[in-house]
């Protein structure tokens, strides 16, 4: 057989090409003069002239816009005749390519026979950089190592070798181990068990009285791991030296277990009538009219985004799209929260190993946009943040929204019922994913785990939605969860924690032959799920599948029996018992120092600062300045049912609080609210406030559009550092404390939550990087009728603006301290009466008495104000006596408040909604297009409303 | 009674459930099909009175939007679209679906059936000017009174784009003059007054010629546009709502269809 090489160029100017001029000259290659950028193809088989040139004008090429060559390999490939420099980059054998998918299956269609297999890669032709500057240039932006390679000048085609697969199995010796020995064996298998779990595993195999396959140690690992099992937030925390704290926040000096202390008892003790599953499925479900009920799930992608952006970005959001189906919801609506080191940071100062976060956030965009769009799921809400901390960490926050039918979501599996697997197929990627995502990173992390790294495929999880959706409608199955970390381990293993399975890995069809039964049994292979069906059922779901092109594959049956059973080629390869599976692990021991927190406010800030100044410079900092330039490569309007959209306002460029939805296919005019909240300034510097105060953000959001406060659920991701410090643990008991308190003040339940730790990069320099302490809540609200929303910009000139809530201005981790130096203040505190006010809002939105509401957060009242004039392209005149100290007010940071617009002939009745809650008139909107604020007679602020839109459009 | 609109749902078709809402509220009845059932002969091409190609990314807009889903339709459905087209029955693509009939030759046709496939290598859809996905609200003026879709509409239609290659560009050997001359530039992008976007982004938001939103065949029965009208159907979707504007500008479109179609 032959291969040939065929090279696709654009005759005009390719638009990706100008992007990677971009790219490169921002990574600082600024001698680059050209770079343009071509597609390549391998294709191996038989074929003729004619065929091959069928095959690219056809397939490969567009003859409007495109050229193409072509050569059989290998002979050399004709000279361009330019002086660029060649460079090409392909994916490495074994990552998942659909474009090389599909050109085979096209040739076909197209009567090209001969085909047998495709590879794709790029070709970049490349002037002025010298023979260093091309390789740095190769590896900084043009491949990635992990899933790429690259070659200077012309790439050889590579294609999986086709190994024959050979069952074989290792055992494991562990009876006779020392300690030491049990660690190093954890470690060389890149298990992270601590020892104790490790001496676990020893006395199950005492037990036994027989040494461990393989593929039975590797299951224990992934099932015990920190990423499946949630060991930390189940630990017995130890407290010491909390006197002080003990005084202030309450907090015992032992916690049994996070969770239950803090998160589950407050959801139990609010009690929530709407709340129908909370933290024991795949997502929460709340309920949402008397047809429907609504899903939602935060997963974190974390460590597989730093060392491979784009795949990592794309699996994440491809990832919680499947928990949401795993209760048999179709998605609805996607979240992302995504926060990156410094963009402009020089590569002297990246510790070893660590991509750019330029090309980290750049990478993680794309994947979250291809995933998102191509799946038809509209991405809707979210943050993009902005600290040092997450220059090695980079974090990824994907969110997925699901709606279903009342009472279709089965979860009982039946003996006798059959294991199956619908979806993609099984190969290599990310292997260990879960364990993985358990350790901390070092320089290597990005080679030895380049097989954690998976590449997703929206279609083929756009047909499991088709088929699941249709699947639940007609009740054919017992029990559904999705294959995620740790594969199939996980999810048969879930699954028959209950009954037992016993299932044939021989049974599970594979991307390539060559797979090891551990391999096969731990591949973190994208877009699969697991559902127990009853044999009676199958030939149905095989029709479904069959309509929407969907893999069906039957690898077992449930027992009964109480064990977990995998076999090989009829040969048992893994023989477990569930009970000392799933709950054999020993409860981890962990110490907490709790230290004291600063509480200071100072007097008052010199009354020199330009506030003019500082308005614009915080108007442009990263963290508030517009992420148009994101959402908008992100479709938020697909399904028809985005009725605020992320951003509002007469030109569509300012800042939505929260996203409301209207599900299609529901009756009536119900929606879903979506917010969040989350402050790593805060984070840094007061857990347990922080807490709090970002619970009070996604609510406050949430309200702002139009949510009923009295129906919204919330959810927790906590990322944090290496919680065996004990520091590192005491931030993370404060918070989850912290989240306890701010659930039960507003009533709000967490329905579900998930912590990503170890969030740790060990540099070449034998320095810890840590994030700062980052806590998620997400919020999804309820609220009766959409056409009641409010948005934040402001409506007409003439209207009376008022500030509500406990408005108590500090610059303690305000964003004020990060554009004018740190300020020695404590973090704002959380209000006891915030909720009433909160419900009065509620009241005077319904009531219609509300033109537009915006939050009081990072940057203050005044970029609050601004942004406001900027949505409605109007003017503020605000104008107060109430206050002495302008700069305090205008950029301190509080909870717990809003500026409100409302319009002269509703102001009474406004103020009468608000009577014994605090509430103060500010000033007027105006249609002189500037932004004023005048303190007893003092101009503190004058700046046109073009201003405010030229700084708030900085690029990030 | 009802039109019955026949769905073309592909591998990653994503707007069938909402171009069957606005299908729905236009007073159709739709039926989204996928193609492996019309391969299958469960249903067919005659049984239905609307044709209509949704959005989405089929087969991943691996190879070029719209590509794959082309040559589908080119090896397995040529001759039953050829007829329906060729009876005269409203036929419209709608993003990935205008694409996929640009592709496919079918979108802008020739004079008689054997010159429909000239086209593929004339006109195409390639990436957006600015080289990446877009999703923001543009402002459309239907314009040809050939269009049996466009006809007779005289309202500027408010609705959202969200594509990365939707610029509307052509070979040199592409009968520019004649096509404009024979009414088949159906819709363009303008600014939010309804004079000519010029080019100018982000009003014409892709670099498309002529600032062609939407093309249609010469017999005028089949259109293609890039902008999703089906998305702004409900007044509660116009981004602007809240500030006092009453919408639903994308639906008059889909009722000159099914009026035609009713009236076949």
């Amino acid at each position: 057989m032959s291969i040939y090489r065929i090279i696709v160029c654009f005759t005009h100017l390719d638009p990706r090409s100008a992007h990677y001029l971009l790219d490169a000259r921002a990574l600082g290659f600024n001698n680059l003069q050209r770079i343009e950028c071509q597609d390549l193809y391998f294709v191996e088989g038989q074929l003729s002239q004619e065929d091959l040139q069928q095959l690219t004008l056809k397939l490969l090429s567009d003859s409007v816009t495109q050229s193409a060559l072509w050569v059989e390999l290998p002979a050399p490939h004709p000279d361009l005749g330019t002086d660029s420099v060649t460079v090409e980059v392909s994916l490495r054998p074994g990552v998942t390519d659909p474009v090389a998918h599909e050109i085979v299956r096209a040739a076909h269609e197209i009567g090209i026979d001969g085909v047998h297999r495709a590879a794709t890669g790029l070709r970049f032709q490349l002037e002025g950089l010298n023979a260093d500057e091309i390789k740095q240039l190769a590896k900084q932006l043009l491949a990635n190592n992990v899933i790429q390679h690259w070659k200077v000048g012309n790439i050889e085609p590579s294609f999986p070798e086709e190994l024959e697969s050979s069952g074989a199995i290792e055992t494991i010796s562990i009876r006779g181990l020392n300690d030491d020995e049990l660690f190093l064996l954890s470690k060389d298998r890149r298990a992270a068990l601590d020892l104790a779990e490790m001496k676990a595993i020893q006395s199950y195999c005492i037990k036994e009285d027989r040494d461990l396959t393989d593929i039975e140690f590797e299951t224990i690992a992934q099932t015990w791991s920190e990423h499946c099992g949630h060991k930390t937030f189940k630990a017995k925390v130890t407290i010491d030296g909390g006197q002080q704290t003990v005084a202030s926040n309450g907090q015992p000096s032992t916690v049994d277990s996070l969770i239950k202390t803090y998160l589950k008892s407050a959801t139990d003790k609010i009690n929530a009538p709407w709340v129908l599953s909370a933290f024991v499925d795949n997502a929460g479900i709340v309920d949402f009219d008397d047809d429907f009920e609504v899903s939602f799930k935060v997963e974190t992608h974390n460590h597989p985004s730093a060392i491979e952006p784009f795949g990592g970005a794309n699996t994440g959001v491809g990832g919680v799209i499947r928990d949401v189906l795993g209760v048999s919801a179709k998605p609805i609506a996607n979240t992302d929260v995504l926060c990156f080191g410094n963009q402009n940071i020089s590569f002297d100062q990246l510790p070893e190993g660590v991509l750019h976060p330029k090309r980290i956030m750049s990478g993680v965009v794309a994947g979250v946009q291809d995933y998102g769009n191509k799946i038809g799921i509209p991405t809707v809400n979210g943050a993009i943040l902005f600290d040092e901390g997450y220059t090695a960490n980079p974090l990824v926050f994907c969110g997925c929204v699901g709606i279903a039918p009342k009472g279709k979501h089965k979860k009982n599996p039946q003996r006798g019922d059959r294991v199956i697997v619908l979806g993609g197929r099984t190969g290599r990627d990310g292997l260990r994913g879960a364990t993985f995502s358990s350790m901390t990173m070092d320089a290597q992390t990005g080679e030895v785990a380049g097989a954690s790294v998976q590449i997703g495929d929206p279609i083929t999880e756009k047909g499991l939605i088709d088929v699941i959706v249709r699947a639940r409608d007609m009740g054919l199955y017992t029990d559904i969860t999705d294959c995620g970390a740790g594969g199939l381990s996980s999810a048969v293993g879930e699954m028959a924690s209950k009954v037992g399975a016993d299932v044939d890995l021989r049974n599970v069809r594979l991307k390539y032959p060559g797979l090891a039964p551990w391999e096969i049994w731990l591949s973190e292979a994208q877009e699969r799920m697991t559902l127990a069906v009853s044999s009676e059922n199958l030939s149905a779901l095989q029709e479904l599948c069959n309509t929407f092109d969907t893999e069906l594959t039957d690898i077992g049956s449930f027992t009964g029996e109480h064990r977990l059973v995998v076999r090989y080629d009829g040969k048992i390869v893994l023989d477990l018992d569930n009970e000392f599976l799933h709950e054999g692990i020993p409860q981890r021991q962990l110490s907490a120092v709790i230290s004291e927190q600063l509480s200071v406010v100072s007097e008052q800030l010199s009354a020199n600062v330009d506030a003019e100044k500082v308005l614009l410079k915080l108007l442009a900092h990263p963290n508030i300045a517009s992420k148009s330039s994101v959402i908008r490569i992100y479709d938020h309007e697909i399904q028809g049912g985005t009725v605020v959209k992320p951003l509002t306002g007469i030109q569509a460029d300012a800042p939505s609080d929260a996203t409301v939805i209207k599900p299609q296919g529901t009756r009536g005019m119900k929606g879903i609210v979506l917010s969040n909240g989350i402050n790593p300034e805060y984070g840094k510097r007061d857990a347990y406030r922080m807490a709090l105060a970002v619970i009070d953000e996604a609510i406050r959001n949430a309200v702002a559009v139009g949510a009923d406060p009295e129906r919204i659920a919330i959810l927790d991701n906590f990322c944090w550092g290496d919680p065996k410090r004990p520091e590192t643990m005491g931030t993370l008991v404060e918070a989850a404390h912290g989240c306890h308190d701010g659930a039960m003040l507003f009533g709000a339940p967490f329905i579900s939550g998930k912590d990503s730790l170890n969030n740790e990069y060990m540099g070449a320099d034998g320095q810890r990087h840590s994030i700062p302490p980052t806590l998620l809540i997400s919020a999804l609200g309820m609220m009766d009728d959409v056409t009641k929303a409010v948005t934040m910009d402001l409506k007409e000139a003439g209207n009376e603006i008022y500030v509500i809530g406990n408005f108590q201005p500090v610059f303690g981790g305000s964003h004020f301290g990060l554009v004018m130096g740190e300020v020695n203040e404590s973090i704002p505190v959380l209000h006891q009466s915030t909720p009433k006010v909160y419900k009065a809002l509620h009241q005077a939105i319904t009531e219609g008495l509300v033109r537009s509401v915006h939050d009081i957060s990072e940057g203050g009242l005044a970029v609050a104000a601004a942004e406001m004039c900027i949505g409605g392209r109007l003017g503020m005149k605000i104008e107060s006596n109430l206050w002495d100290d302008v700069v305090r007010v205008l950029f301190g940071e509080s909870t717990g408040s809003l500026l409100v617009e409302v319009s002269p002939a509703n102001k009474e009745k406004f103020l009468n909604t608000f009577k014994g809650l605090p509430s103060y008139w500010l000033g007027k909107t105006t249609q002189e297009t500037s932004l004023t604020a005048l303190f007893h007679g003092f101009k503190a602020l004058d700046v046109t409303v073009s201003q405010l839109v030229e700084a708030w459009n900085t690029p990030l | 009674m009802k039109p019955k609109a026949l769905i073309l749902q592909a591998r990653g078709t994503n707007r069938d459930h909402d171009v069957a809402e606005a299908l729905t509220l236009a007073g159709a009845e739709p039926h989204p099909v996928p193609l492996s059932e019309l391969r299958a002969g469960k249903a067919r091409f005659d049984d239905y009175q609307m044709l209509v190609v949704a959005g989405g990314f089929s087969y991943a807009d691996a190879l070029g939007a719209g590509k794959l889903l082309a040559l589908d339709l080119n090896s397995y459905f040529s001759e039953e679209i050829a007829a329906f087209v060729d009876s005269g029955k409203p036929v419209i693509g709608i993003c990935n679906g205008f694409q996929a009939l640009v592709k496919s030759g079918i979108l802008p046709g020739g004079e008689k059936k054997d010159e429909r496939r000239k086209n593929e290598s004339e006109v195409t859809l390639t990436f957006n000017a600015h080289g990446h996905f877009e999703c923001r609200w543009v402002t459309l003026k239907p314009k040809s009174k050939k269009c049996i879709w466009t006809d007779g509409l005289t309202e500027l239609i408010e609705c959202p784009i969200a594509h990365g290659e939707g610029n509307f560009q052509t070979s040199e050997l592409f009968p520019l003059s004649s096509f404009v001359d024979n009414d088949q530039v159906a819709i363009t992008y303008v600014h939010s007054d309804g004079s000519p976007a010029n080019g100018e982004y982000p009003f014409n938001p892709n670099g498309s010629l002529l600032d062609i939103a939407g093309i249609c065949n010469l017999q005028g029965n089949v259109l293609g546009l890039m902008p999703h009208p089906e998305n702004h159907i409900h007044s509660y979707q116009h981004p602007n709502w809240t500030g006092g504007v009453n919408g639903c500008s994308g639906l008059a479109l889909f009722q000159n269809g099914v009026k035609y179609a009713s009236n076949l």
